[in-house]
């Protein structure tokens, strides 16, 4: 296995009033992929990336990005990151294409107005170089701080809930920005609310709560691993009541009568689905279809942080 | 050095002082015009010369620094401070910059803007009294130390200030008493012994008296004496500064 371009281990940050947003973690992000973090309103995420980009001082562990420790190699290491921000701030007076154009200044890397004008155009923003901020959507306020991010051509990208706030259609647009920044090699973090995001995006999600990080899995193996089904069984004819051995199995019946589901745990030993069937079988019902569907990533957080605080509280 | 990052910050806060460029100026210029009238044309006229300098001339080198010394302060004080309030800052702060180039890029726009002014009411002046520089080389240099190390003091005070009010009050509760007791308008011999002792702890005596030097040849203190206290000066506050982005201080959460 290659270096990973981050490397976290047991990072600590306590805030000034004592509050412990991250208490140890340790990830490892591989160079070129897509991560998603995802995790709760206060789990830490943005905690966690400040941490990284040098915003937030740890209170200890040690980060390094592309080898570099953040603390003592602070130059080289930022020279490899990019960040945009939860919170829209922007120099309200500045024109966009200047703003922008900035960004490139503060990282060191010379004048280069044609590549602006690219990172604005690939983020349907070219028709507003010329714009004051102030005179930006909200929409398009987010995207500026994408293109100033992009525009010192980080190796690290860091996108700190990118979409939110942005409409479906500039969502779709966003996530093609993503992939073909990962086509060109660059790494990419991005933590978000919208489940959808890490499912339709991400090679791996990590799943922070409370200043730890629950879970990193492979998106697919994690859909695979933890995924709920549920199986749908269509009925010929409609049935007012579930026949006495069905009863059992913990079914629901639809209101029409035609439907019964089962919800199981494709992980476990045991599914339950070869004796649910032979007894249905059994009862001579006419079945004309059998669906399952997959649970979708959220329902598997919502799962996992509940677990984590039952746990606890034992 | 990331000489880049630098310029990108000096042309980005030099844009932003253009935008409001007649606002700068007209204020300064007018003040330092009716301190002109009254000092120099009203009271000047009843006031013999001092120390062989007609008091009308005798005044400007204390003006200009009234003026350069409050601009380059308040400038340097919202230079920073306004992007720290809007949280653009913290772009600056994860960028690959040192605290020595970030204070650079700013400090340096902001004693630019206080020496631009300086120079345009050094021009003022020559419209209400007779001048002539015996030392223009050390002028200009005494001017660009004192805009620079004002300007260091108010990046201080801009950093700190967690509101508008402790960003105007500052200045004007230390800077204005500081350059009014620092013998802009006076000879500090003029004053009783234990005064002028108490005076040698204003840093803006070594000023003053270091700038009309230039301009008249004659010194309250020592020039070489001046020199070595703005220097002094400025390394204080660069040490400050330095302490500042080394503790993260009311920069880094
Ligand atoms: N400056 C601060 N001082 C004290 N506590 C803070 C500070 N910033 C954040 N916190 C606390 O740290 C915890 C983590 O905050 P953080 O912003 O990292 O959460 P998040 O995961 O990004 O949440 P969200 O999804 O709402 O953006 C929260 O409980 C928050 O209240
Ligand atoms: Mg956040």
């Amino acid at each position: 296995m290659p270096e990973p371009i981050v490397t976290i281990r047991d990072l600590v940050k306590r805030y000034d009033d004592g509050f412990e947003a991250l208490s140890g973690v340790d990830l490892d992000i591989r160079e070129g992929e897509i991560l998603a973090l995802l995790g709760p309103n206060g789990a830490g995420k943005t905690t966690l990336i400040s941490s990284i980009c040098g915003i937030t001082r740890p209170t200890s562990g040690t980060i390094t990005v592309g080898g570099h420790d953040t603390q003592t190699d602070w130059r080289r290491a930022r020279d490899l990151i990019g960040l945009v921000p939860q919170e829209v701030k922007l120099e309200p007076f500045e024109m966009v294409a200047k703003t922008v154009a900035f960004s490139r200044g503060l990282f060191g890397k010379p004048h280069d107005p044609a590549l602006i004008q690219r990172v604005l155009d690939s983020l349907s923003l070219g028709d507003k170089a010329g714009t004051p901020n102030m005179a930006l959507s909200g929409g398009m306020k987010r995207r500026v701080l994408i293109a100033k991010a992009l525009s010192h051509e980080p190796r690290v990208l860091f996108l700190d809930e990118p979409t939110a706030g942005v409409d479906v259609e500039l969502r779709r647009g966003m996530w093609e920005v993503v992939a073909d920044l990962k086509a060109q090699g660059v790494t990419i973090i991005l933590t978000t609310h919208y489940i959808e995001e890490a499912e339709a995006i991400a090679d791996r999600v990590a799943v922070i709560d409370r200043g730890r990080i629950r879970l990193v899995e492979e998106t697919a193996a994690l859909m695979a691993r933890m995924g709920r089904k549920e199986m749908t069984v269509t009925l010929a004819d409609p049935i007012k009541t579930l026949p006495g051995t069905l009863a059992e199995h913990g079914l629901t019946l639809s209101e029409d009568g035609y439907a019964v589901t089962y919800v199981f745990d494709s992980r476990a030993e045991r599914t339950g689905l070869t004796r649910l069937l032979s007894d249905l079988l059994a009862t001579g019902v006419r079945v004309t279809d059998v669906t399952t569907r997959q649970s979708s990533l959220e329902e598997i957080f919502v799962g996992l942080t509940n677990a984590a605080e039952t746990g606890e509280a034992r | 050095m990331n000489l880049t990052a630098i310029r990108a910050i000096y042309f980005f806060e030099m844009s932003r002082a253009l935008r409001s460029i007649g606002q700068s100026l007209i204020s300064p210029v007018l003040s330092t015009s009716l301190y002109f009238v009254v000092f120099g044309a009203a009271i000047g006229s009843r006031i013999e010369e001092v120390e062989g300098v007609p008091y009308g001339a005798f005044i400007v080198p204390g003006l200009i620094m009234l003026t350069v010394l409050t601009q380059a302060t308040s400038a340097a004080a919202f230079g920073i401070y306004f992007p720290k309030f809007i949280g653009t800052l913290d772009e600056v702060l994860s960028a690959p910059m040192s605290f020595f180039e970030v204070t650079l890029g700013y400090v340096g726009a902001a004693a630019t803007k206080a020496l631009f002014i300086g120079l345009v009411i050094l021009g003022t002046a020559f419209f209400f009294v007779d001048l002539s520089i015996a030392h223009p080389l050390w002028m200009a240099a005494f001017l660009v130390l004192t805009c620079l190390s004002f300007a260091l003091l108010g990046f201080i005070i801009g950093i700190w200030a967690e509101n508008f009010d402790q960003l105007q009050l500052v200045p004007l509760l230390v800077i204005t008493p500081l350059v009014f007791l620092g013998g802009s308008f006076y000879s500090i011999t003029m004053l009783p012994p234990a005064w002028q002792t108490v005076s040698l702890f204003n840093p803006v005596v070594y000023l003053v008296s270091g700038f009309r030097w230039s301009f008249f040849g004659q010194a309250d203190v020592a020039v070489g004496v001046s020199l070595a206290m703005i220097l002094v000066f400025l390394a204080l506050c660069l040490g400050a500064i330095w302490i500042i982005f080394r503790t993260g201080w009311k920069l880094r959460k």
